[in-house]
């Protein structure tokens, strides 16, 4: 059943990126999975452009995320490129009042649960840190500190089981947050109490510039099992076995089997952040390896393939893609910055003397500015 | 004499240290390949190899606990931190460990420890990059602070942090890793002023400005608009906030006999805090007004466009001016 008693236990160090369970191949040709392929049953052609048109706005963006902070309009942008099929899969697999706890690269993520325009752009702005109510869309403000969430996502959990009720957890969280010891502490509260969440490792190969295997020596998803955790590592690239996997994982959790974890091999094919040179740490022949792997493309092979990918479509999905885009645009160039007494706000929940002077203290001298202006 | 930046200069200093003793090794995230992602520790991974310039795991605690072990072992790593705001998950490891090994060990184990931090704001940055943790490590016995504000010491402070045999946490202000200054790279830093000294940054006979960090340059700006009023202020810049050179700090109050304090970091219970209890402990009969202090709010840092009212800027400085020698100021009439 396991390996633990085998004299080698090491495995390929993680960068074996074809061993994984897949729906669709690079070319966009159909893959048969015994275990996957029951969970996407009900997958016609109209959900497979649905998920298309999904991924093509994500990309879109993503892409004025980057033309935003290249025009100064943003502090900073961290690209998905490359990821789509990873969040849009696993995101669309999951219940309206299920509840994700996605990383700062996770826009695809914030998108599937109903991110409006603006909760793209004014985070990165910097004009508030977090723009949507987190109960509203069911989704946890985008984690900076790497890992932090999965500990979030294990307590968000035990707080369902003690509810009764039959929500799933999702804990986002990249190859480089595997080593946190949060991570490592959320999967054994997990384990432990048997909490309804699914961990998905986006394994986009680097943190920054560090690939994987500063990270792991034996791919990823083969950590959870000695949590006690079952686990899957899913081409990441295929968004139709994304959203098999995630919702074999959500099931299972959700019909208090315990956690689950995905890996899910993807590349990301820009910069970490807008502020990042990658030129300094990778190759250029591995991004080339990798955009032949797109999953947009392949998508569109299959839909082609299938005859569901005519004129109308694309236009209607590129139509859709530009209103999104300018919506976005909107959103950042006409932001308001709040007033600056607003910086004390919700510090606390209740009136606090402390604060209250300081606010008091402050507002006096803006106005010291105001009389002496009008003076 | 050349003129370096001050990530330059410090890039020097862990060079000029790895050269000097074998011993000495970098670690942190992204600090080989990529230099850091402030570039401080640029080609030093070329220069030393990865077996003394360390890409670790991502993980803080990870990284500060693994350099207790290599200290037990007899080397002196250099940590960095990302950013200040990563420096709370490896908070256990430094106030517990690193702080009190020494100590439990009746002094037969020393941690030559150097954690550099990137910290503080005014740059622009995202939710956890601008953050002013520096009380919470003044607060732990054990742990030598230092927060630098030009090339010329943060060149020399890191040599003798490295060399020191107690744990240092290093404060580089990020707004200033770029500003630019002379650096005599010859000076043996055993006969530079030791790391635990403050510097006259500027002489002055009204008030006091006790300051640290990029603060330091919007002191000495102040400064200068107030010579314009006719006010001479002195600018003490700390350099040390762990132990604090109370020599000199009181040496100013006795002479100005007015006090402004100022620091970015949040007000409660901060670093201000405990120099007006401290100076006036010390000064009292010598202080012609209550010390003020100039801080940042009591509030998580804000976003990047509201930033300004939080970092103090000279025209808040010069109220506070105003107050210790009893001019107009904004608190003017109000009961405090
Ligand atoms: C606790 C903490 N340490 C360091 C950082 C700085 N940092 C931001 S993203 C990142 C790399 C994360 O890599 P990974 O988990 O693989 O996610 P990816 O960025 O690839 O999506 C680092 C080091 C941080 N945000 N939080």
């Amino acid at each position: 059943m396991t390996t633990v008693h085998t004299l080698n236990p090491t495995a390929d160090p993680a960068t074996d990126v074809d061993d994984v369970a897949r729906l669709l191949s690079p070319g966009g040709e159909r893959v048969a999975d015994p275990d996957l392929q029951e969970w996407i049953a009900d997958v016609d052609t109209a959900a497979i452009r649905r998920l298309y048109r999904d991924m093509v706005l994500l990309r879109r963006i993503d892409d004025e995320g980057v033309a935003l902070q290249r025009q100064g309009q943003l502090g900073l942008w961290p690209p998905c490129r490359g990821q789509e099929a990873t969040q849009i899969g696993t995101a669309r697999a999951l219940r309206a009042d299920d509840f994700a706890f996605p990383s700062y690269r996770e826009t695809g993520v914030v998108f599937a649960r109903g991110g409006k325009p603006s909760d793209y752009v004014l985070a990165w702005r910097g004009e508030g840190h977090s723009t949507y109510d987190p109960y509203e869309l069911h989704t946890a403000t985008q984690q900076i500190i790497i890992g932090a969430q999965s500990l979030h996502a294990v307590g968000y959990a035990m707080g369902v089981q003690r509810d009764g009720g039959d929500q799933v957890a999702a804990a986002y969280f990249g190859d480089g947050a595997t080593s946190q010891g949060d991570v490592n502490e959320a999967m054994v509260f997990a384990a432990s109490f048997g909490a309804p969440v699914v961990f998905v490792c986006t394994n986009n190969q680097w943190a920054i510039s560090e690939p994987v295997s500063v990270q792991a020596r034996f791919p990823i998803a083969g950590r959870a099992p000695g949590f006690g955790i079952p686990s899957m590592r899913v081409d990441g690239n295929d968004v139709l076995a994304c959203l098999a996997a995630m919702r074999w994982a959500t099931d299972h959790a959700r019909r208090g089997r315990g956690p689950v974890f995905l890996e899910a091999v993807t590349y990301r094919m820009g910069p970490h952040t807008t502020s990042d040179d990658p030129t300094r740490y990778r190759d250029k022949e591995e991004v080339e390896i990798w955009r032949r792997r797109d999953p947009i493309d392949r998508v569109e092979a299959l839909l082609r393939a299938e005859g569901a990918f005519d004129d109308a479509f694309v236009a209607g999905v590129g139509a859709d893609a530009d209103a999104l885009a300018a919506a976005v645009r909107e959103a950042a160039m006409g932001a308001v910055t709040r007033p600056a007494l607003s910086i004390f706000d919700d510090v606390y929940a209740e009136p606090h003397t402390g604060i209250d002077e300081q606010r008091a203290a402050y507002a006096a001298y803006l106005d010291g500015f105001a009389t002496a202006q009008g003076a | 004499m050349v003129q370096l930046t001050m990530a330059k200069a410090i890039n020097e200093g862990l060079r000029r240290a790895m050269a000097d003793d074998p011993k000495v090794l970098v670690m942190g995230e992204d600090i080989g390949k990529l230099g850091g992602v402030f570039r401080v520790t640029d080609r030093l991974q070329e220069e030393f190899g990865a077996q003394r310039v360390i890409d670790t795991p991502l993980a803080e605690s990870g990284i500060v606990g693994t350099a207790v072990g290599l200290a037990l072992r007899g080397f002196r790593p250099v940590v960095e931190i990302q950013f200040d705001g990563f420096v709370y998950p490896a908070f256990d490891q430094i106030v517990c460990q690193v702080a009190k090994l020494h100590y439990r060990t009746r002094g037969n184990v020393r941690m030559p420890l150097t954690i550099r931090i990137p910290w503080a704001g005014g740059v622009g940055a995202a939710e956890h990059h601008s953050e002013s943790p520096e009380a919470y490590f003044v607060h732990t016995s054990g742990l030598r602070v230092v927060a630098v504000s030009n090339p010329q010491d943060a060149y020399l402070m890191l040599r003798q942090a490295i060399a020191s045999d107690d744990p240092v946490v290093y404060f580089e202000p990020k707004r200033l890793y770029h500003a630019k200054g002379d650096v005599d790279l010859d000076v043996d830093p055993a006969d530079a002023p030791p790391m635990g000294l403050a510097r006259v940054a500027r002489e002055g006979t009204d008030a006091t400005v006790l300051t640290y960090g990029a603060q330091v340059i919007t002191a000495l700006d102040a400064a200068l608009a107030a010579e314009e009023d006719g006010i001479s202020l002195e600018v003490i810049d700390l350099r040390s906030l762990s132990p604090l050179d109370h020599r000199t700090i009181g040496a100013s109050v006795r002479k100005t006999g007015r006090v402004v304090i100022t620091h970015e970091a949040a007000r409660e219970a901060g670093v201000g805090a405990e120099l007006v209890a401290s100076v006036t402990e010390r000064c009292f009969h010598y202080l012609e007004s209550p010390p003020v202090r100039v801080t940042g709010h009591d509030i998580p840092y804000p976003p990047a466009k509201l930033e300004k009212h939080h970092v103090p800027d000279l025209d808040r400085i010069l109220d506070a001016v105003d107050r210790v020698l009893d001019r107009p100021n904004s608190l003017t009439g109000v009961e405090l």
